[in-house]
């Protein structure tokens, strides 16, 4: 049934373990559950047989964190007013945001094997209105932040105590309107907003570096007012630190920008532009997973 | 026959009274619908605390600063960022509140587009985007400010809404119906003064199409400040024995079908007249409707395949051949087309 296991040598897979904790999670508990979620992205590209895997391995740490420990959501009730947003700004790599909800319960993870497929609530961009706990439809880059702009306005408007948390991308800050976002979160001062900037220096032709440079990034986001927050986006313990110290920022919106490997997790993957874009074969697979599995160092 | 006055519904007498003369609005009461709509908003703003309204800084053009000043917490200035206005009113739709993101119609509908597609029609989150400035209505600003595409635009967006009042009472009516729809709104104001034609009794629905004059010899559809363009053209018409019935299309999307059908059907010639590219728009969307219905003569008014110029409003018209005249040209000569058939 699910086609993509089948190639994989048995002992490799860690099934189900999520489920068995109860959020919020250790950072050693996180960590394992950031397996989890990488098996699952490399399963579900594989078996879609296309999709973004660099992109959305390289921010699997940080959207671990916010499901498993960090944001206050409940799988049961994924329209609940108060819940904590999150906005994958960059959308191609959706397939972490899936891996994470349905890890989370917001739905059955059988779905994880319909990534992509005709009449799947999982589409290629994710689509608010198909898939539970996805808070806003995403997929043309520089979109999401301005979204959660308004969300956090609304937040401020009506004195609700949630926080919006969004994640963009190196190359995603190309785009214009990340800029007019910058401007606008502080100029009102959004406290309750957090813009996580999954940094893995790889867009979708090549290296940023060579596509259109983005960096100095720390500097442009202190020159525009925000409080800046640069991190290791693979150290479990940096992430929630940093994610757990946003609340008590007061008066202007936090980015953290986290440095990642694109790909990372798996070896043949990691830092190449190439899996920016491309699902792994039958054989390429079976090697991810059994890399995630054993825990790359 | 009957009375002149009679072929009328809902238009003022004094209005009908004056139609035929050589300048007919003269005793008119006019009024930019931009500011109906700024009008409307105060009135919208004490009834529902959900409304919010967001501004690209056209705040004091459009006169939503009203707006500001009344209720500055629910007031938001993005500066001149038109793209993350459009999706920062789609998070805030998100929350349920009702966000109307004001700016002028090029901006609206050409510099944020993405974002109106991806981030508001996509997920058909409740946005409503008031464009200002429409059609030809901003001439001496030049081609730049023109808003002469933003309609057909609109209305190859799938879940899109698509308003374009004809005077300054059925704007306000717009917009509480508007923020009463479930789902994204674009409505379209003028930034000229056009004249008020309507007493508050105009039977204003959104979809919902009004016959503002009876005839039987041709029908003209036509939105927005073309209605009054109509209207004239209809009683000059008038004077040489042809009854043409006049359609209010305030509601370009969903088209009303079943008036457009009965139009044809009863009067068997349509003209329709828009000040917007004549691809894409009134036009084209009644064209579609009859050419697989009910094929009859028909003939568009609208800017032909050409950027205008700067220069008045009403000149703008009548050079570029959407004025009275020109609809009074085209509706001879669909309904040469129709006794020929």
């Amino acid at each position: 049934m699910l086609g993509g296991w089948t190639v994989l040598p048995e002992p490799v897979i860690i099934t189900q373990s999520m489920l068995a904790f109860e959020p919020p999670l250790s950072i050693e508990q996180l960590e394992l559950a950031a397996r989890q979620i990488r098996q699952d992205i490399i399963f579900m590209i594989h078996t879609a047989g296309a999709g973004h895997p660099g992109g959305s391995l390289s921010a699997a740490d940080i959207v671990t964190a916010l499901y498993f420990r960090v944001m206050r959501v409940d799988p049961r009730n994924p329209q609940w007013p108060d819940r904590d947003r999150f906005i994958l700004s960059k959308g191609h790599a959706c397939p972490v945001w899936y891996a994470a909800l349905a890890e989370r319960g917001f739905f059955d993870r059988s779905h994880l094997a319909t990534l992509r497929r005709l009449d799947s609530i999982l589409q290629g961009h994710a689509d608010m209105r198909k898939t539970p706990g996805v808070d806003m439809t995403v997929g043309s880059l520089g979109q999401g932040f301005s979204v959660g702009i308004g969300m956090a306005l609304s937040g401020k408007l009506r004195h609700k105590d949630y926080h919006v948390y969004v994640i963009i991308g190196d190359g995603e800050s190309q785009e214009g309107a990340i800029w007019e976002a910058a401007m606008a979160g502080a100029k009102w001062g959004l406290d309750n907003l957090t813009v996580i900037l999954d940094n893995n220096g790889i867009q979708n032709d090549t290296f940023t570096r060579d596509v259109m440079p983005v960096e100095p990034l720390a500097e442009k986001w202190r020159a525009f007012r925000w409080n800046v927050i640069e991190i290791d986006g693979h150290n479990m313990q940096e992430i929630v630190l940093a994610l757990e110290s946003v609340k008590s920022i007061k008066d202007r919106p936090t980015i953290i920008i986290a440095g990642t490997v694109k790909g990372k997790g798996v070896s043949f993957m990691e830092n190449v532009p190439a899996w920016h874009g491309t699902a792994p074969d039958n054989e390429q697979a079976a090697i991810a997973l059994a890399e995630i599995a054993r825990g790359l160092r | 026959m009957s009375a002149p006055n009679s072929r009328y519904n809902f238009v003022l007498p004094a209005i009908v009274a004056d139609l035929g003369r050589e300048n007919p609005f003269a005793g008119a009461h006019m009024e930019a619908t931009r500011y109906s709509y700024a009008a409307a908003l105060l009135e919208l703003g004490e009834l529902n605390p959900d409304v919010v309204v967001l501004d690209a800084d056209v705040s004091k053009s459009m006169r939503t600063s009203d707006f500001a000043r009344r209720f500055p917490e629910r007031s938001f200035n993005f500066g001149i960022a038109e793209q993350n206005m459009m999706a920062a009113a789609a998070g805030m739709a998100t929350t349920h509140l009702i966000p109307f993101a004001s700016t002028y119609a090029v901006f609206a509908s050409l510099r944020a587009l993405d974002q109106i597609r991806n981030s508001i029609h996509y997920p058909r989150l409740n946005v409503k985007i008031a464009a200002s400035h429409s059609g030809l209505t901003p001439g001496p600003d030049g081609v730049t400010h023109h808003g002469q595409e933003d309609l057909s635009i609109l209305r190859a967006i799938a879940n899109s809404t698509i308003v374009a009042p004809a005077d300054s009472i059925t704007a306000k009516q717009a917009v509480f119906a508007a923020a009463a729809w479930d789902g994204p709104v674009y409505l379209s104001f003028t930034r000229d003064p056009i004249p008020t034609l309507y007493g508050p009794d105009f039977p204003f629905r959104i979809g919902k199409a009004v016959v503002v004059r009876e005839g039987s010899d041709a029908t003209i559809i036509a939105l927005r400040d073309l209605v009054a363009h109509a209207l004239v053209a209809a009683e000059r018409l008038a004077h040489e024995g042809l009854d043409v019935r006049v359609v209010d299309c305030h509601t370009l999307k969903p088209l009303d079908v079943p008036c457009v059908l009965q139009a044809a059907r009863e009067t068997g010639a349509i003209v329709t007249a828009e000040d917007n590219v004549i691809f894409g728009g009134l036009g084209s969307a009644v064209a579609e409707v009859l050419v697989e219905n009910e094929p009859i003569p028909m003939q568009r008014i609208g800017v032909r395949d050409i950027f205008t110029e700067s220069g008045p409003y009403l000149a703008l018209l009548e050079k570029y051949g959407l004025s009275a005249r020109h609809i009074v040209d085209a509706t001879r000569q669909v309904i040469v087309r129709k006794r020929q058939r």
